[in-house]
């Protein structure tokens, strides 16, 4: 019975052991996976999501296309064992199509779409198991796929889902805390520290909410953080893998010890 | 900016780090939950000056919960015979289930260690026991620290293969409690203060002896929380606190999952029943439940002389409070006599919790009904020894004819709630407590449990399963804050069934189209208002009420008339007029029956327009009436009587006072004080012949509410209702209007007249009441008759107590039935009597603007005297008779919701007196015992109008026979007090809130003779 767990214990532990601040496990894998383009395995904790981005590329009809920018197709896919209770969705259930469109909208003003003319960018995500977190899990997955696929962006966006239980924030919340506790999710981008997306489904009072929201948009920067070590590492791999003929190794050593980035002005 | 981690969970090992099981949904669905577990290695052990600890575990940040510093002393308590070197406690699971009391003595204070295991093992098992420990832990003397040993790395435990979910707590348990010892001995050499010979160690208490076994070959010091309380220095008080339910021990270690037996029988098919009734072994009845007992309740059954007791739950069968339900009467070997002790449900089954899960539960679920066993063995154990004519007739309720479930207003059990966080979500199932004590507490699921928490709402009982002890309920709404005036006000009416919309547009288009212009036309032939009326508008007529009073339905007027006699009329407003037979005025006021009075509302019966204006005699305007008009000689022997109706000018409206003030001051020599002085004589005379006839004065408590100012509506004070002379005066002209058109109409119509009656109590009613008083007072209570009870009653004094007698009067009326409307054809002609009155025939007619059964009355009288012809529905008895059930319905209803209105100020005021000047002022009244019980008596404060409870914790003994109870070594000189039934004793009144349901509870403890709030 779900009313059984303590979300938040005496002692300050959540019912995974985890503090209020604390997020879970958080996994990234960018290996390539058949003919996508760009590819990323996201998990946190129990959540796993694979995204796949296709593109970009021409449109299949032209009636589809805009003369001066890309267009961005989101498709979600839950698949039937990712949840405890096997469940089958049907493809325009209206909670993935509202999903898929929070995923587009975040993306739409991250992306330089205006590099790309008349094309098309396909993101495709699986969901392979649910526990809590799976937009922000899409939305971190989403960015990876995106870099791996070479598409240009603003920033990288990473999200994380917060919660109030009474007075107590919770960062990163599992499908308990979430049946229980009032909470929100936010995709920031770390740089500017510009948030594009912010979705609020269940009743959080209007005192708690700046505090809540600042607090995700900081988790939001310590994910970046991760996110950014999985791309660079990924990057020298490539890196070295063509390197047969560069010998120089400075540039590369410089890269990954100063991890900076370039300034947006 | 607080400190944001990654926690990385290693993937290699993932059977430490996820909990994976099967939980079966409500649907019966099983399903696979796998769950994250992070381990770490900063769970803090508690102890001070632990320097390991200290560091690792990080320092809270500003916006974290508050974390408990260590409190555990760093040598453990020394005072233990056994441990010179210092231990410290670690209760097992089933410790804590049933050593609570011990846990919580104040006597026993060595630093405890609890494990997280065992705490969630409790929270599981009983959210009630958990409450209290987590209570405890908060109390400072106590020591108590929580570890967190399922999150620190060194001491998850997993449950293996074949291993039960007790085993792998124990398991977990004994390791938690190694991982301390060998956490000391680093403690300790890494601060090198100590010699390593004399460390503190962990004492694992458990009452299992396996788990002890097992304990001592892992090493860790163990001992029977028996063995242990003996080694302690306060162990003598510390061993009475032992219960002895653990000792006989149900085996943790035992699986027994068969799945639960159901509690009650089922229910006979319908046809049974019915077959049953017919054929005489089934009885049909209401329910009524004790209000005293939860566990016992009983049916009226017309077959017996005295109403069916059902004893335990399993003779209830899940009936409720006004169910209509079917019995089978055990043989007469097993009748009993009521138990007569106080059983609450709430005190008794405190620890119950309100989710049924499937398995976890069957051991409280046992506990809790061998509790209730012995609750009910340890009552028919006294009551064996009884006298034989207290005996009851028992039975079981085989089946239920009609549910009369509603909703019903209730506040949520605090203890009950899984989670109090306000922002929780999730759903929970709950106890909702009924404000009425005569039903059961209601389970129900909701998600907004924390949020109602404090508030009256209203619930609805959906079912009642055989598996379980408890209805099931849902939410209906929320009614306010508890305690608000308004939610108050609200839940009365609701629990009191008053319907108290307001009136819809269909019954306003009912009402004289010139509404508050409307008059009496000028006097000529063509208007219908003065077809058949007589003009009385010269007569000085006025009317006598209560002060304050708007809906004036009567006045009167005496005049002497040349040949010595007196004529004297009692005019009554003539709503007929207004009100037609069967349209939406009407039929609203039929399902409204009457007005409710309640101390600071009037729900009208009908809209105010009429009840406070075009129907009001009010003074210096004309009205429409009815007049009863007698010639009387002046003796008051009634000559002739003539019924007419009437068009009236009131030349004055007085209220009880003024009329009293008017009546009593010689100088007031006009006409109006003429004719009050001269109704008085006649109502003295009336009155007198009609106690000669045996009518019975009765007492109800009364009192007055005295409001602050009618805005604020708090209540200042409460006193004792005064009666004056003028009060009985209009009481006689109404009794006596009443019975002459109860004849008339009876004469009239005699299948379908709308008459009440009172019937007379069967006199074993009164068996209680005339063997308390004549055991405690030598008095004797002659109950033949209303006269001869009367007589009696008149004789119940006692010189020294003025207020025994209306005590004994107030007693007396509970005694009795109460009375009803019916229907002239639809009983036999001998049972018409009032007993009350000691009147043949009886009828309300006087006040149709509160009572419908007076607008019938009024309806019926002038189709008796030709002025209109009798509409269809009142020829018809079947008609007749179901409105007059409904009226009879409301009419009980509203004067509950009246009494209970008035207690709930009651309680205010005396809040409000507690309160006096900021400061708390104690209560204090002179009280009678009413009531003797096993464990405490039944008192009633006559000033207050208030009966109470004053319960006894300490071992009293109790005489059924003789009423008293005697309170062993209490007064200062420790000798043994005895309180009888009628005794006069001080009782301090205190208001307090329930803390559990939030309802406010006059709370009364015995001052004199001895204090109770000791005992």
């Amino acid at each position: 019975m779900t009313s059984r767990v303590e979300i938040l214990n005496d002692g300050g532990y959540r019912s995974d052991g985890r503090r209020q601040h604390e997020l879970r496990d958080f996994n990234i894998d960018l290996s390539v996976r058949g003919q996508a383009d760009g590819c990323a395995m996201v998990s946190h904790g129990l959540t796993q999501v694979l995204v796949s981005v296709l593109g970009p590329r021409e449109a299949k009809n032209r009636s589809q296309t805009i003369h001066n920018r890309a267009i961005i197709n989101v498709e979600l896919s839950i698949a039937p064992f990712s949840s405890s209770e096997r469940r089958k969705r049907s493809r325009n259930d209206r909670r993935i199509l509202e999903f898929a469109a929070a995923v587009k909208s975040t993306f739409e003003p991250v992306i330089q779409v205006h590099l790309y003319p008349r094309s098309h960018i396909d993101i495709f995500i699986q969901v392979l198991q649910q526990d809590g977190g799976l937009l922000s899990a899409s939305i971190n997955a989403t960015t990876l796929a995106l870099i791996t696929a070479g598409i240009s962006l603003f920033d990288y966006v990473s999200a994380v889902s917060a919660g109030v239980h009474s007075t107590h924030p919770l960062l990163d919340l599992t499908a308990l805390e979430e049946n229980d506790v009032p909470y929100l999710t936010t995709a920031v981008m770390p740089r500017t520290g510009k948030v594009t997306l912010v979705t609020l489904e269940t009743r959080l009072h209007a005192d708690r909410f700046e505090e809540i929201f600042r607090l995700a948009c900081d988790a939001g920067k310590v994910i970046h953080k991760e996110m950014r070590q999985a791309v660079m590492a990924r990057t020298g791999q490539l890196v070295r893998a063509l390197d047969i003929g560069l010998h120089d190794q400075g540039a590369l050593q410089r890269d990954t010890e100063d991890d900076q980035e370039m300034r947006i002005d | 900016m607080v400190k944001i981690t990654i926690r990385k969970r290693p993937h290699n090992d993932a059977v430490a780090t996820q909990r994976k099981f099967f939980r079966k949904t409500a649907r019966g669905k099983v399903v696979k939950v796998i769950r994250e577990r992070y381990l770490r290695d900063d769970v803090a052990c508690g102890i001070q000056s632990c320097s390991i600890c200290s560091i690792s575990s990080a320092s809270p940040a500003p916006g974290d919960m508050h974390v408990e510093q260590p409190l555990l002393p760093a040598n453990g308590a020394l005072d233990h015979s056994l441990f010179p070197s210092g231990h410290f406690v670690l209760p097992d699971t089933n410790v804590i289930l049933h050593q609570m009391d011990l846990l919580e003595s104040s006597s026993f204070t060595p630093p405890i260690v609890l494990l997280q295991t065992m705490l969630e093992e409790v929270r599981h098992r009983s959210l009630p026991l958990y409450s209290r420990l987590k209570a405890l832990m908060k109390v400072d003397e106590k020591r108590v620290w929580v570890f967190y040993n399922e999150f620190r790395s060194e001491t998850a435990v997993i449950r293996e293969d074949g291993e039960s979910p007790n085993d792998r707590n124990d398991r977990s348990i004994r390791k938690g409690a190694a991982w301390y010892n060998r956490h000391i001995a680093q403690m300790c050499t890494a601060s090198r203060t100590q010699k390593t010979t004399s460390l503190p160690i962990i004492v694992l208490l458990t009452d299992d002896a396996e788990n002890r076994k097992r304990a001592e070959l892992e090493g860790v010091r163990c001992l029977s929380v028996r063995q242990y309380v003996e080694g302690t220095k306060e162990s003598n008080q510390l061993l009475d606190l032992l219960s002895y339910a653990a000792e006989t021990s149900i085996e943790p270690t035992q699986v027994g999952t068969a799945g639960r037996g159901p509690l009650c029988p089922e229910y006979l098919p319908q046809s049974t029943l019915l077959a049953g009734i017919r054929a005489g072994d089934l009885h049909q009845g209401h329910f009524n439940a004790n209000s005293f007992n939860y566990l016992e309740g009983s049916v009226a059954a017309p077959a017996f002389q005295k109403p069916v007791l059902l004893i335990g739950r399993e003779s209830m069968n899940r009936a409720v409070q006004g169910d209509i339900v079917v019995i089978e009467v055990f043989d007469e070997k097993d009748w009993k006599a009521p138990a007569d002790a106080v059983l609450e449900e709430e005190s008794t089954l405190k620890d119950d919790d309100p989710v049924e899960s499937e398995e976890e539960e069957e051991d409280e679920e046992v506990v809790a009904q061998e509790h209730e066993r012995r609750t009910l063995a340890r009552e028919t154990a006294g009551i064996r020894s009884k006298l034989p004519y207290e005996k009851q007739p028992t039975g079981r309720v085989v089946g239920i004819i009609k549910r009369n479930w509603r909703a019903y207003v209730c506040h949520i059990d605090r203890s009950s709630l899984a989670s109090g966080a306000s922002t929780s979500q999730s759903l929970q199932s709950v106890f909702a407590q009924p404000v009425s004590r005569v039903l059961p507490r209601i389970r129900m699921r909701t998600r907004q449990a924390p949020a109602l928490l404090g508030q009256k709402i209203l619930i609805a009982i959906d079912r009642w399963d055989v598996t379980s002890r408890y209805p099931e309920g849902h939410f209906v709404r929320a009614l306010g804050a508890a305690e608000s005036k308004e939610a108050e006000q609200e839940s009365l009416l609701l629990e009191y069934d008053v319907p108290y919309r307001p009136f819809g547009k269909a019954i306003l288009d009912c009402l004289p189209k010139e509404g508050d212009a409307w008059v009496v036309p000028p006097k000529d032939g063509a208007s219908p208002e003065w077809r058949d009326r007589e003009d009385l508008r010269n007569l000085i007529i006025c009317s006598i009420d209560p002060p304050g009073c708007q809906d004036i339905d009567d006045a009167l007027h005496a005049r002497r008339l040349p040949n010595g006699n007196i004529e004297t009329g009692v005019h009554i407003a003539d709503v007929s007029h207004f009100v037609l037979p069967e349209n939406p005025m009407d039929n609203e006021a039929a399902a409204r029956g009457t007005t409710v009075y309640l101390v600071d509302k009037r729900i009208d019966m009908l809209p105010s327009l009429l009840g406070t204006n075009l129907c009001s005699l009010r003074p210096f305007v004309e009205r429409l009436a009815f007049s009863v008009i007698w010639e009387l000689t002046p003796e008051a022997e009634i000559v002739n009587v003539r019924f007419t109706k009437s068009v009236i000018a009131s030349k004055a409206a007085f209220t009880y006072e003024e009329a009293q003030l008017r009546k009593d001051d010689p100088h007031q020599q006009d006409e109006l004080s003429q004719s009050v002085r001269l109704l008085n004589s006649l109502a003295i005379k009336l009155r007198a012949k009609r106690m000669a006839a045996g009518a019975l004065n009765l007492a109800s408590p009364e009192v007055k509410i005295y409001l602050d100012s009618s805005e604020s509506s708090d209540p200042i004070d409460v006193e004792q209702k005064e009666l004056r002379e003028t009060n009985s005066l209009v009481e006689e002209f109404m009794l006596l209007a009443n019975i002459s058109v109860a004849k008339k109409i009876q004469e009239t119509f005699p299948q379908t007249a709308v008459l009440r009656r009172h019937l007379p109590p069967p006199p074993a009613n009164f068996e209680k009441l005339q063997d308390i008083l004549k055991k405690r007072r030598g008095l004797v209570l002659d109950v033949s008759s209303s006269g001869a009870l009367a007589a009696s009653l008149d004789k119940c004094v006692d010189p020294n107590e003025p207020s025994f007698n209306t005590l004994v009067r107030i007693m007396a009326t509970r005694c009795m039935l109460s009375a009803e409307y019916f229907c002239s054809g639809s009983v036999a002609r001998d049972t018409f009597g009032h007993y009350g009155l000691a009147s043949p025939i009886y009828t309300h007619f006087t006040s149709p603007i509160r009572r419908y059964a007076d607008v019938l009355a009024h309806r019926q009288l002038a189709a008796a005297i030709n002025y209109a012809p009798l509409h269809a529905s009142l020829h018809s008895k079947s008609i007749v008779e179901r409105i007059l059930n409904g009226v009879n319905h409301r009419h009980r209803m509203a004067q509950m919701a009246g009494r209970a209105s008035v207690q709930f100020y009651v309680g205010l005021a005396l809040k409000a007196r507690g309160m006096r000047d900021g400061h708390e002022v104690e209560v204090r009244e002179e009280a009678f015992v009413i009531r003797t019980f096993r464990n405490g008596l039944g008192v009633f404060v006559s000033k207050l109008g208030l009966e109470g409870l004053v319960m006894f914790k300490r071992e009293t003994s109790f005489d059924a026979e003789n009423y008293t109870i005697t309170i062993p070594h209490s007064d200062e000189d420790g000798r043994d007090v005895t309180i009888a039934v009628f005794d006069k004793v001080v009782v301090r009144i205190t208001v307090e809130k329930d803390r559990n349901t939030q309802r406010g509870v006059v709370k009364m403890n015995l001052v004199s003779p001895v204090d109770s709030s000791a005992l």
